[in-house]
This record gives C-alpha cells, structure tokens and sequence, in this order.
C-alpha cells in the first residue's frame, strides 16, 4: 500500500462477551502507532461484523474474545467474509485462544493470535508487516 | 526523590532503586512514614472499635475470632447438571457457600438455541434457562441451609423468582434462604457491560426486588455493589472505591425515592471488591470504604441501625492480574491477595484458581484455590486478632488519602448530577479506559514489573491441563428447553407473560409476577424479551 495512506483497523468483539479491556486498550495503541482504528464495541454478531467489513474496507480487523465462543464464532466470520469475496483483509485476534485451537482457526486463515501477556507493539508490528494489500 | 517533604534525618542514605514508588492508584509512596503523617488522628472518630462507627477496624466485634469468613467459590459451567457437581465437589471439600457463574446467555437473557447465543452456552458459567434448570442445578443440596452468592444483573430478578420457586418445591419458605444476587446494573453500565435496559426501568427492577425482598426474603442480600468488575475493565483502586461507593450511595438515593426507610433496606446491601496486587493499598481501600460509607449513611442519609452504617463485603481476587506466562505462580499472587482481603477485613472470600488466564479452572486448580484460603485461615494465624494493622502510620496515612481521593471523585460524579448522567457522558468508561491504557504503558516500559511477563521470563511451553467446554452442550441445553416447552401449560405461560407486560406499563412492584411467570417455566428469554417490549434496550457509546 501507498505510505501516504493511514493503515486502516477494524477492532472488534464478536459474541456476547463483555469482556472490552484489552480491545480498547489495543485500539488506542494502533491509533497511538498512526493507524486509523474504527472501535465496533461489543456484542457483535459474524453478521454485523462482515457488514462492517464490507463498508469500512479496512486493511486489518482485530478480534477480541475471551468468552470461549472462538471456534464457532472466528470461522463463520471468515466464511461469510470470502462468501463475499473479501480475501484482502489481515484478520488476528486476541484473548484467550488455547494452543490446541490455533490450527483450526489458522485453516480458516486467521493470522495472528496475542493473548495474556502480549506487549502492544508486538500487535502494532504484526498488522504493520503482514498486511495483504 | 519525590516532592515530599521530608525531613532531613529521613533523607535516604543511598540512591534508591527508583526514582518514584507509586501504588496502583498512581499515589506517591515515601520511604518511611512516622506520626507526622497522621497529625491530625484521633483513635475513636477515625478508627473506633471494631463493629462500631465508623467501622474501619472491622464490621463486627470478635471478627474471625467469632466465625471465619465464608470460603466462597464462583463457580459455574455447562449444563446446570456439570455445574451441580462442581457444587457438591466444593462442599464435600469444605467450601462454606455458593456461589453461581452464569452462561453469558442468561446473563443477556437470551434463549440457548437464540442466534446470539452461538458458541457461547455453557462457556463462562452455567446454562440456565427456565426453573427446570435451576431445579437439577441445587438438586441434592438444601437450599435452608446453604447461602447462595449468584452473580446475576440485567435478569437478577427473573433469577431470583426462580431461586424462590426451586427452594420451595424443596419445602423452604423464602423467609429461610440466604444469598445475594449482584443485581448491579450500574457498574454493568460502567464497566461490566451486561446490561439489557437502559438505566432507568433497570433501576426499577433494582428497588423492586429491594422492596420485594425487604418484605418476603428478609435474609436475602439485594444488591452486591460490586467493584470487582470496576477494577478488572482497568480503574485503579482509588476509582474501584469511589465509583462502587457512588452506585451504593445512588441505589440507597433510588429506593428512598421509592418510599423506603433506609434503615430497612440498607442492612441487606453488601459489597464487592477486588483484590489486586499492591498488598497495603488493598489492605486500606476495604478500610477506608468502611468508613466513608458508614459516614454518609449516617450524616446524609439518617440511617440509625448499626446494620445500615456497616459495610460488609466479599473479596475476590484479581483475575486480570494473572499470567498466562508460568501460571503456577499466579498461586502465589493469589495468596497475596487473600491475605489483604483478610486483613482488610472482608467477609466472604473468592480466590481465583492458577489457571484462569488459559481456561476455565480445572478441579485441580480449584482445589488448591480453596486450599490457600484454608492456610490463611487455619495456619497463617493472621485470623486470630482484629485488624492487625491498625495504627501503622502508613496504613493510617494511606487509608485516609485513599478517603480523600474517593471523596474528590465523589465531587465530580455531583457535578455531572449523579451517577446515571455521569455514566451518559462517559465519565466513568473515560475515566476506566484511561487508567488502563496507562498500566499497561507502564508494564511496557517495565516501570511495572510483572514477573514472569517483563521480567525473569522463561520461554518454556505452557503444560498446564486445560478445562474445555464441549460444543454438545450447547445441543443438550436446547434439547432440555425443548423438553421443557413440549411439557409446560403453553396459555398458563402466556397469560402470566400477558399480566407481567401490562404490569411494566404501570408502576406496580413486578417482582410477584415475575415470580408467577418463573412458576410456569417462562423461559427467562420470554420473560426478558416482555420486558424489552416495554422497557426497551441500552447502547453505549465505545468510548477508548
């Protein structure tokens, strides 16, 4: 992408965890690193989420769960974002993802995975260097 | 060094490891602190004796001496099945009460087999849908003889009713049962974000069952006026003490509204904090929030009963303070932080098990949890005497800036005009989300050290054995909803829906109806979703 254009994030909270702490805090980072961070607040639906997604067009969406609900949530979301012809967009998430989940949601092209303990530059680097577009 | 002025005699011999110690609370800590300190302190208005005003010492006479504080484990998982185990698991090992996590569904009131509720039945906490749940979920425990903490907000009603309902198919009264429902809404608006309604028919629900309980349920706590959630979305312990005192004093403001003597609610309100890590601070937050409380309930609101100036509170330890990195040593942060919540005097005690910051705890993790406090009660001998640390400057000297600090913010909150137009401005999220953006700043320049995360770090696989929650429980809790509605009086079930909607457009106490519509195994996502006809539904701003 052109240096002149802000990076541009979508940070969100699929599910009905409440949970928004690391979100924000991440958010704010991304903003501090001079991206453009849209903030979905919480209780978003895959639905909701992908609607965004189709009109924000951002370069990177952030996920933030840590309610359990990844593994049905995380893949309906990537399904109805390739059902729409999306392929473009880095898609990582945050929170409580065990181990042994990880190769799953990575089949369904999830990137990034930061739980307790990641320091925000770490994140800031990841969304910088893996962007697809 | 710090502005502070010290004298020259206190003046430190060598350079210190850093420039500025500062607590949680961002508060500037000195290297010795002596009577100049506390000049100003007077033995029986500052402190009292323990169980008499203002209550910083204790809120009760004997303290542990006289009976241990309740060993209280949140716990829920499931199906209400799985969950009733766990229970019976708990007791058999000692546990004194209980204490109910529930499924983010219920806690948003939305049916199992809802759209909403996808991946997450069963996940954080039990499942619970219509009373049957709540039947098989205390089966074989004696609802008389137990007290029962459950952590329930935007539905603490309808799961109240079917506490009631599931007590007295097992032959109790509700005159007999004692427990608390959390029934915060406004830290929900603050921090939690579990709300349903907007502020003001939540507030309603609120003094209904405060009225409804006051009557019916005289043992019943209702409202646990919780910071713990204040705390865990990223405040500091000076705001986790004002914002949760603020909502106190708000809910006493609403219910004297409502008609009611103070003196007959404000003894079945109870609190909940946090206990993080900064071990002194800790210690004098619960300290000071005795006293502030006991003042302004007796000067501003004219309470008279010593139950309605003494603030009693449970504990639970910091689950945000716990690693992921090496999480055995998070057993040790825990202990940490029970000790405080002992010293500082709580009255119901929750600590958190080593593996949360991975999973939901496994039996194992739990039972070392319970362990802990068993050591600090029956080894550490920290029980055996009423607030040890009374009378050490620094306790005093940060006890009373603790009470300075919430009562600055106490200001600011009237200024917006209470707390609900505060919450409607952002102040609090602002206030939360700027706190916690400068902590982890913090940690990240490694002016805060956490082990094992900034420092001392070993990279070594995680081995831990995690609890994991199978997606067939998310099918069997539907199957059992079905079960339910293939079962019940489906016009029994909608004439008590057609009376509750009708009584939310008036000003009635709705709590008997609830309580009639629980009885015909109303789901409480029907019940909710009567209520939203009316009441509506809340949407924040995402401030960050």
């Amino acid at each position: 992408m052109s240096e002149s254009r802000k990076i541009k994030v979508l940070v969100t909270k699929p599910g009905l965890d409440g949970h928004d702490r690391g979100a924000k805090v991440l958010a704010r980072a991304l903003r501090d690193a001079g991206m453009e961070v849209i903030y979905t607040g919480i209780h978003q639906t895959p639905d909701d989420i992908v609607n965004t997604i189709i009109q924000e067009d951002p370069d990177a969406v952030m996920l933030s769960m840590l309610s359990g609900a990844h593994n049905a949530l995380c893949p309906v979301i990537m399904e109805k974002l390739k059902a729409n012809g999306i392929d473009d967009v880095l898609v990582g998430v945050g929170g409580i993802i065990p181990d042994e989940d990880k190769p799953l949601l990575k089949k369904h092209g999830l990137q990034g995975f930061y739980g307790p303990g990641t320091e925000l530059k770490e994140i800031v680097e990841f969304v910088k260097n893996n962007l697809k577009r | 060094m710090t502005e502070i002025d010290e004298n020259k005699t206190l003046k430190p011999v060598k350079e210190e490891r850093k420039e500025k110690f500062r607590n949680l609370s961002n508060i500037d800590i000195k290297r010795l602190y002596s009577p100049e300190d506390i000049k100003d302190f007077n033995y029986a208005m500052d402190l009292g004796e323990p169980g008499k005003y203002p209550y910083t010492r204790g809120a009760y006479k004997n303290m542990y001496r006289g009976r241990l504080w309740t060993m209280r484990q949140f716990a829920g998982f499931g199906t209400a099945q799985q969950t009733n185990e766990r229970y019976k698991f708990l007791l058999e090992h000692g546990q004194t009460g209980l204490s109910v996590a529930f499924s983010l569904h219920t806690i948003y009131g939305f049916e199992a087999d809802s759209d909403k509720a996808l991946g997450e039945v069963g996940k954080e906490g039990v499942s619970i849908d219509t009373l049957k749940d709540m039947e098989t979920l205390f089966s074989g425990i004696d609802l008389s003889r137990i007290s029962t903490s459950m952590t329930i907000n935007g539905p603490a009603s309808i799961l109240l009713a079917m506490y009631i309902v599931a007590a007295e198919k097992q032959g109790h009264t509700p005159d007999k049962l004692r427990g608390t429902i959390q029934n915060d809404i406004l830290k929900e608006y603050i921090a939690q974000k579990s709300w349903i309604f907007p502020p003001e028919p939540s507030m309603r629900l609120i003094v209904d069952t405060i009225e409804y309980c006051t009557k019916y349920v005289p043992q019943w706590y209702t409202i646990s006026i919780s910071g713990y959630h204040i705390r865990e979305a990223g405040s500091t312990a000076v705001q986790e003490l004002a914002f949760t005192l603020a909502d106190g004093f708000a809910y006493v403001e609403s219910a004297m509204e409502r008609g009611l003597d103070v003196d007959d609610f404000a003894p079945r309100l109870s609190f909940f904090f946090n206990s993080h890590n900064n071990f002194f601070e800790e210690v004098c937050k619960y300290r000071a929030a005795r006293r502030i409380w006991a003042k302004r309930m007796k000067n501003k609101y004219g309470a008279k009963q010593p139950e309605s100036l003494r603030l009693r509170f449970h504990t639970q330890t910091a689950g945000v303070s716990l690693t992921a990195q090496e999480p055995e040593n998070n057993i040790v942060r825990v202990t940490l932080q029970g000790l405080a919540a002992v010293l500082g005097g709580t009255q119901s005690l929750h600590t958190n098990s080593f593996d949360e910051a991975l999973c939901l705890p496994t039996e194992k993790a739990v039972k070392i949890a319970l362990r802990t406090q068993q050591i600090i009660a029956h080894e550490s001998g920290v029980a055996d005497t009423v607030d040890p640390l009374a009378g050490s400057y620094y306790v005093e000297w940060l006890t009373n800036k603790m009470e300075e600090e919430a009562e600055a913010y106490f200001d600011k909150i009237e200024q917006f005009g209470g707390v609900i137009p505060a919450i409607k401005a952002n102040f609090f999220q602002k206030e939360i989300a700027n706190a916690s953006y400068k902590y982890q700043k913090d940690i990240e320049a490694r002016e805060r050290i956490i082990v094992g995360v900034n420092d001392f770090q070993l990279r070594e696989p995680c081995s831990t054995p995690l609890l994991k929650i199978d997606e067939e429980v998310a099918k069997e809790q539907v199957k059992l909803l079905h079960n339910v509605k293939n079962k019940r009086n489906e016009e029994k079930v909608k004439d008590t829906l057609r009376k509750l909607k009708e009584i939310a457009q008036g000003t009635e106490n709705l709590m008997p109806f609830i309580i009639n519509a629980v009885r015909e195994y109303a789901s409480i996502g029907e019940i909710i979703s009567t209520l939203k006809e009316v009441f509506g539904t809340y949407i924040e701003d995402s401030v960050f």
